[in-house]
């Protein structure tokens, strides 16, 4: 479970003297094996929230409990980051190794567990994001999508209950884009890890269970996607779009039709349009 | 293309020098060079070419490819040899009566054998130690050298952190090279001109390219450190290795060979004068 308590982080890259709130005040509870997202558009503060679940940014006010421990405790840290794993947006920049079964081992090593169990834990982990096949090759000859499952294959070989992606599809082609997306859910769905999804995509966030906006470092809406998206104008206010069925659905609603306005996948759409027409 | 480049000069094969232990391929590539130093007659050289004829042929890499990376030792070789040959004080050889001799250049007995024996050692030198680097990846390299220098821990020598900015280095330079090849191509578009013009004009047109390609390593850098640190790296203690480095037969072998090649060198020095 994470949990932050009136978070707050000031800080300003320019002028190191003159500090800008980037995060205020923000109350948020990650319940142990929800699928999480925090939509934001760029500079809303979601990535800085990310970089707060394991320590990474520590909070100017505030604290962020990780199952309970303070990440400002330094002695916890290593069990802090063990516990809450992150995947980034570049794949090329955060590989290690030059062949993918070394670098799905990274984490696993520096954790120094015996390397009979980190062979178990690497053979596990790339089963688990499907790459067992590409263990031998070469990781810069691989595919964005393919580089980001190997990524998320190192963070899961440290056993972690949290992986927070920030932007992990933001670099990735459409193909790749649903790759990643899948094995997101897989995890989340048979293994019962929380994810916490850091995106601007809407379409990835009907995905998850819950979703958390933010927009100028405060929270401004945590419900379920049904309800989020269906308030089409609050999302426009806020510079945020919304998936394009729900959009269909907003404006044939507009133009006077009488249909319901949480549709969120394409079958549903489908099914609603059909029924306005008989 | 630009994909395909092959790191260092590995040779992937399987062959018993393939298999050895990279720690002891490169104590014996050591002992190789001090050995080839320490032959004084024809006879050692003799007994230094077998063993390297032998070890290639055992490595399996074809024998051209050891020949290409002799190449650029040419002009060194001859460079050498001339001095040597010219600049040896001694008995001046005669060519049909004619003592070879012009001003200060001469042509001595002495002079000719140095540069022979000069030329050899350093065909071999190349040639034993290329082998090396054909037979071993660049990343098992990096691990048979921090492994060889944890000793040197204790007086402060980082040897962990050594190995590992290397291999950061070796994994990220096809990398850069994918990087360097998109910036030059989006130079071209905007009109930059990389071929033509003098020597100097040519440096110009590139510092429009490594400007990006300095930024970007930067942050590349500064994006790594952090994925590092959030996969738990603290440094090389407490780190287990998926990969144990573990000496097997070969190694033992491995060690007979290169001590009986030391031995035989050795003796001819004793009993062979020639």
């Amino acid at each position: 479970m994470i949990e932050t308590k009136n978070l707050t982080y000031s800080f300003d890259e320019e002028n190191p003297f003159e500090k800008k709130l980037i995060l205020n005040n923000i109350n948020l509870t990650v319940r142990d094996g929800e699928f999480l997202c925090v939509l934001g558009h760029n500079g809303s503060g979601k990535s800085t929230l990310a970089k707060h679940f394991n320590a990474i940014y520590l909070p100017s006010g505030g604290c962020v409990f990780v199952d309970g421990i303070d990440t400002k405790c330094e002695e916890k840290l290593w069990d802090i980051r063990q516990n809450t794993a992150m995947v980034f947006q570049n794949p090329d920049n955060q590989i290690v190794a030059t062949i993918v079964e070394e670098d799905v081992a990274f984490a696993a090593e520096n954790l120094g567990i015996d390397p009979k169990e980190i062979q178990q834990r690497v053979d596990w982990a790339l089963d688990a994001v499907g790459m067992s096949k590409f263990k031998n090759h070469a990781p810069h000859l691989l595919s964005g999508g393919q580089k980001q499952r190997i990524a998320i294959a190192g963070v899961i070989a440290m056993k972690p209950k949290t992986i927070v992606l920030d932007e992990p599809t933001a670099m990735l082609d459409p193909k790749g884009r649903k790759e990643v997306l899948k094995t997101i859910t897989k995890l989340n769905k048979e293994y019962g890890i929380t994810i916490i999804l850091i995106t601007h995509n809407m379409d990835e966030a009907t995905l998850a269970d819950r979703i958390v906006v933010i927009d100028s470092g405060e929270i401004v809406l945590d419900d379920i996607p049904k309800n989020v998206f269906s308030d089409v104008e609050k999302m426009k206010s806020l510079g945020l779009d919304t998936p394009q069925v729900t959009e269909i659905a907003y404006r044939l609603k507009k133009a006077g039709y009488n249909i319901k306005s949480d549709i969120l996948d394409v079958e549903d759409c489908v099914e609603e349009i059909l029924k306005l027409c008989q | 293309m630009i994909k395909d480049i092959t790191l260092g000069q590995f040779f992937p094969i399987d062959s018993p020098i393939h298999k050895m232990d990279p720690r002891v391929k490169i104590l014996a590539t050591i002992i190789y060079i001090f050995a080839v130093f320490f032959a004084k007659g024809y006879a050692g050289y003799i007994v230094v070419a077998l063993f390297t004829y032998v070890i290639i042929l055992m490595s399996k890499v074809p024998l051209k490819l050891i020949l290409k990376s002799l190449k650029p030792l040419v002009f060194l070789v001859i460079f050498t040899s001339l001095l040597n040959i010219f600049m040896t004080d001694g008995k001046i050889v005669t060519l049909f009566n004619i003592p070879l001799k012009l001003g200060f250049l001469k042509i001595t007995y002495e002079g000719l054998s140095i540069a022979v024996k000069m030329a050899l050692r350093l065909i071999f030198l190349v040639a034993g130690t290329s082998l090396l680097t054909f037979t071993t990846s660049p990343i098992v390299l990096t691990d048979g050298i921090e492994s060889l220098l944890s000793p040197f821990n204790k007086i402060g020598l980082p040897s962990h952190e050594l190995a590992m900015m290397m291999s950061i280095a070796i994994r990220f330079i096809p990398t850069l090279i994918e990087e360097t090849d998109k910036i030059m191509k989006a130079q071209k578009a905007r009109g930059a001109d990389f071929e033509s013009g003098n020597l100097i004009k040519r440096v110009k047109a590139l510092v429009p390219i490594l400007v990006p390609l300095f930024i970007s390593s930067f942050r590349r850098a500064d994006e790594l450190a952090v994925a590092m640190e959030a996969r738990c790296y603290k440094g090389g203690k407490g780190r287990t290795r998926l990969r144990e480095l573990k000496l097997s037969n070969i190694d033992f072998k491995a060690s007979l060979y290169m001590l009986l090649f030391v031995l035989s060198i050795v003796v001819t020095n004793i009993f062979v004068k020639v």
